[in-house]
């Protein structure tokens, strides 16, 4: 008899190494736009890890802001610029000769402590953990954390400020 | 304990009037200036003698403590002062005589430019003068005395566009440096035996130690403060840089050069009176100091030209007698000498001063001459102060330097008789300066016209005192110390001095006035002998040749070339070139690319990983 | 094959770490500024997983809003980011990261 497969944990594997193919391409699709996409297939990736981690309010959010309107934003801006493919650029050797292996150093220990000190963390089951909806999230967000919330408001207009102001200097 | 009688009024009198000066004296008329740089001496003056009047005849000293200056473990030193028999006299003298001088300096400077600057600094001498003379401790009265030399350097390099004036203001510093470093490590040595600074313990400590026969600590102390008062009180070896001082004003050579500052020393051998009882060794040292000095200083003297010259080698001479007076234990004749000097000495450099007023700036007595009828009041208050320093009976001067002389005889009978020689001497030079610039024609080309009341009423007032100051102080100065040698009889002594005094002027009018040309002649008979003391025995020479071109030299090649130059500059070129060749090679990580800054980064996060885990886990 | 029952966090806190490392990958090989401002996005995506992660170890949304915070500021970031990069680019006509080097020296 085949066991049935736990649905979350089919879910993950499938989830993460989708999501993983798709990081990779990020960083090594010559073009632009290949990037862009994969990275969207990231995002949408983690839109259902997060599901199945109980956060719904985010997950709508990260399809709707980040994948659709930041993402949107970047393919905008490749548009614009026009830019094509890489051009086979000289080789830098420090990058590679020290950033990847202290990189691979960095995966490995952080791995390491991951599994040293949580050794024991609870298992992922879909619907064990409902506090994520719009509801408790909203309720939290305008009584404890007001303040951020009002301080992000701010650096979005100041975001938007900025980016009209750099933007603007094409006209002059 | 008397009532505090506000002692701290009479320094900062002086002291406010020397800031209002400084800082708006530019802005205000000369009215102004001379009224706060005048007004501020005749406070401080009358607070002197309102205190005085006050504490009565001091049989015991009163003190006032105002406040905790210094503390270091068992070593506290405080803000005190302290008046007592001694600080009186001086209190009287500094105050008095620079009450005159100020007011005299006023009608002086009246051409100059610099002239609230110039008061200015002379309030300041007076603060500083003051904090000296009143301190009830050795550190108070370092600070007096620092400030003291401070204001001296300022003054005499008051002519800035000189060069000869700045550079005898740095030569008057530098050489004055050598007898502070020995007044600093007399107190370090106070410090360690006493462990005090303050008179009335360090003085009664000492007064329970025995005298020391052989050379010990009190002697030490004793000639160390004896190093420090020769570098204030212009003695051998030390004394070089008074003459040169006569480069400021003479309003300065006169309150500081000759009444009061250079009276510092022998103030501090007076106070310190009950240590150098304890130590023979460095009594019988200040008395051949004071001798030497005096008797060098004194054939100078009759050699110079320059008038004020004559009167500066008068002073360290002077200065030489108070000392061998003190050598010979006789404190208060030394004090004595201090109060009738400073009138007499004042009234010489101020009638000087006169002199080159009228003169417009001459200053050599032979382009003078001949100025009796054109400036009399110069010339008649000129008069007390020579028959006072020539030790003529009747003035103040004779009293004084007879109470040294019978002093030093009975310490040692040929010091008497070089002494009495010297005092001679002393009354030929004076008379020799009086009978050039009065007496005979006159040689000058400039129009002599008498100088204004303002510098005549302090030349009167002074003359009177240097007449009869003498006896006006004589009790006064007496108060302090032990009794003096001087009320035994001694009319064969006194006989004695009083005939070299007269000889002296005699032998003075004998070649000055009756056979001139005269001079000339024994100048040219004594011939290299004359040169040499014509040349102040070359010590500048020899001091330029042993010290200062030696010291230039090593500075030069060794300090300068050697440790400077290869040393310190090849250290610090060194680090700044190790620096930069350490920077040539980190500065290739900072190449201004973007992905190389992220190659750091990612480097440095996993080094802290690595180090936490080797460190003991996250936690 | 034998597959676990069930996937424990830790599980997806790795699978954040290998997505935050990949970012940072990109980051140091990739020359398009474009690309390497994605790489940025990838990162910021990892580090959210992880929040999320935590939040639901810890049973608490205190995470979950820690993530819709980064998300703003990402947002800001992406506006103010892709502005600088237009500017850049209208500078020095080019997208190459080894281009932009005033910081040299």
């Amino acid at each position: 008899m085949i066991p049935m497969p736990n649905l979350d944990v089919l879910g993950f594997l499938v989830l993460a190494t989708f999501a993983v193919l798709c990081g990779l391409s990020v960083i090594l699709q010559k073009h632009a736009v290949a990037s862009a996409l994969s990275l969207v297939g990231v995002m949408g990736s983690l839109a259902v890890l997060y599901l199945m981690l109980g956060a719904e309010f985010l997950a709508a959010v990260q399809m709707i802001v980040y994948a659709g309107a930041i993402m949107v934003l970047f393919v905008f801006v490749i548009m614009l610029l026009n830019s094509g493919s890489e051009r086979p650029a000289k080789a830098r050797y420090f990058a590679y000769l020290v950033g990847i292996p202290s990189l691979l150093a960095f995966l490995g220990v952080i791995s390491f402590f991951i599994l040293k000190e949580l050794p024991n963390t609870s298992s992922v089951q879909f619907g064990a953990f409902t506090q994520g909806g719009p509801a408790p999230v909203g309720r939290l967000l305008f009584t404890q954390y007001l303040l951020p919330f009002e301080v992000t408001s701010l650096l979005v207009l100041i975001a938007i400020i900025g980016a009209m102001v750099l933007a603007k200097k094409e006209i002059d | 304990m008397t009532e505090s009688q506000s002692l701290w009024l009479i320094p900062i009198l002086p002291l406010i009037g020397a800031a209002l000066n400084g800082l708006l004296g530019r802005r205000l008329p000369k009215m102004a200036v001379s009224a706060i740089a005048i007004l501020s001496v005749l406070g401080s003056f009358l607070w002197v003698m309102k205190c005085l009047s006050a504490l009565g005849n001091l049989d015991t000293p009163h003190a006032e403590h105002y406040f905790t200056w210094i503390q270091s473990g068992a070593l506290e030193i405080g803000v005190d002062f302290m008046v007592d028999r001694l600080t009186r006299i001086m209190l009287l003298i500094v105050t008095g005589v620079g009450l005159l001088i100020h007011i005299y300096a006023v009608g002086y400077m009246d051409h100059e430019e610099g002239f609230s600057r110039f008061f200015s600094y002379l309030n300041l001498f007076m603060f500083f003068m003051l904090t000296l003379v009143l301190a009830k401790n050795f550190l108070l009265v370092f600070v007096g005395w620092e400030g003291v030399g401070l204001a001296s350097y300022l003054l005499i390099g008051f002519y800035l566009k000189e060069k000869f004036a700045g550079d005898a203001g740095k030569k008057a510093f530098i050489v004055n440096r050598i007898g502070d470093f020995g007044f600093s490590l007399a107190m370090f040595l106070i410090v360690i035996t006493f462990g005090s600074l303050d008179f009335t313990k360090v003085f009664e400590a000492a007064a329970k130690m025995p005298v020391e026969a052989h050379a010990g600590i009190l002697t030490a102390i004793a000639l160390l403060l004896f190093v420090g008062a020769c570098g204030k009180s212009a003695q051998m070896p030390l004394y070089v840089w008074l003459p040169d001082a006569m480069a400021g004003p003479t309003p300065v050579s006169a309150l500081i050069h000759a009444a009061t500052m250079v009276t510092a020393g022998v103030y501090i051998v007076a106070r310190a009176s009950v240590i150098f009882d304890r130590a023979p060794i460095a009594l019988d040292v200040v008395s051949y100091i004071g001798l030497l000095t005096a008797v060098v200083a004194a054939t100078i003297g009759v050699t110079q030209y320059d008038i004020k010259k004559v009167f500066a080698y008068s002073t360290v001479s002077q200065l030489g007698f108070m000392f061998m007076a003190c050598g010979a234990k006789a404190y208060s004749s030394g004090i004595f000498h201090v109060a009738t000097h400073a009138f007499f000495k004042a009234v010489l450099f101020l009638g000087a001063g006169s002199v080159i007023h009228a003169l417009h700036g001459e200053q050599d007595m032979r382009n003078m001459g001949g100025l009796r009828s054109k400036i009399p009041q110069t010339f008649a208050t000129l008069c007390f102060a020579w028959l006072a320093i020539s030790g003529v009976p009747g003035f103040s001067g004779a009293l004084s330097k007879d109470e040294i002389l019978i002093a030093v005889h009975g310490k040692s009978e040929w010091m008497f008789w070089v002494g009495v020689v010297t005092a001679g001497i002393t009354a030929f030079y004076v008379s020799r300066a009086m009978f050039m610039t009065f007496f005979g024609e006159y040689r000058g080309k400039a129009h002599p016209h008498e100088s204004p009341l303002s510098m005549t009423g302090p030349l009167w007032v002074l003359a009177l005192l240097s007449a009869a100051g003498g006896y006006l102080m004589r009790d006064l100065v007496h108060s302090i110390g032990p009794e003096t040698a001087s009320h035994g009889d001694h009319g064969s002594l006194e006989f004695i001095i009083v005939a070299a005094g007269l000889l002296g002027i005699g032998l003075a009018a004998f070649m000055y006035l009756m056979n001139r040309g005269l001079s000339q002649s024994v100048a040219k008979a004594l011939g290299p002998v004359y040169r040499l003391v014509y040349d102040k025995y070359r010590v500048d020479e020899f001091y330029d040749a042993a010290l200062v071109r030696p010291i230039q030299a090593g500075s030069e090649s060794v300090l300068w070339k050697g440790l400077d130059v290869l040393l310190i500059d090849g250290v610090v070129n060194g680090v700044g070139r190790t620096a930069s060749a350490i920077g040539g090679i980190l500065r290739r990580c900072q190449g201004g690319h973007v992905p190389s800054y992220a190659t750091w980064i990612v480097l440095g996060a996993a080094l802290v990983l690595i180090g936490f885990q080797l460190v003991g886990g996250g936690r | 094959m034998m597959l676990p029952n069930a996937v424990p966090v830790s599980w997806y806190l790795i699978l954040s770490a290998i997505l935050f490392s990949m970012g940072v990958a990109g980051f140091l090989i990739r020359r398009n500024i474009i690309t390497v401002f994605m790489c940025i996005e990838l990162m910021l995506n990892a580090v959210n997983l992880s929040f999320v992660a935590f939040s639901y170890e810890l049973k608490k949304i205190d995470g979950q809003l820690f993530t819709f915070f980064v998300m703003v500021v990402a947002a800001a970031e992406a506006a103010v980011g892709l502005a600088i990069i237009l500017t850049v680019f209208r500078h020095r006509m080019s997208l190459e990261i080894d281009d932009v080097s005033s910081l040299k020296n």
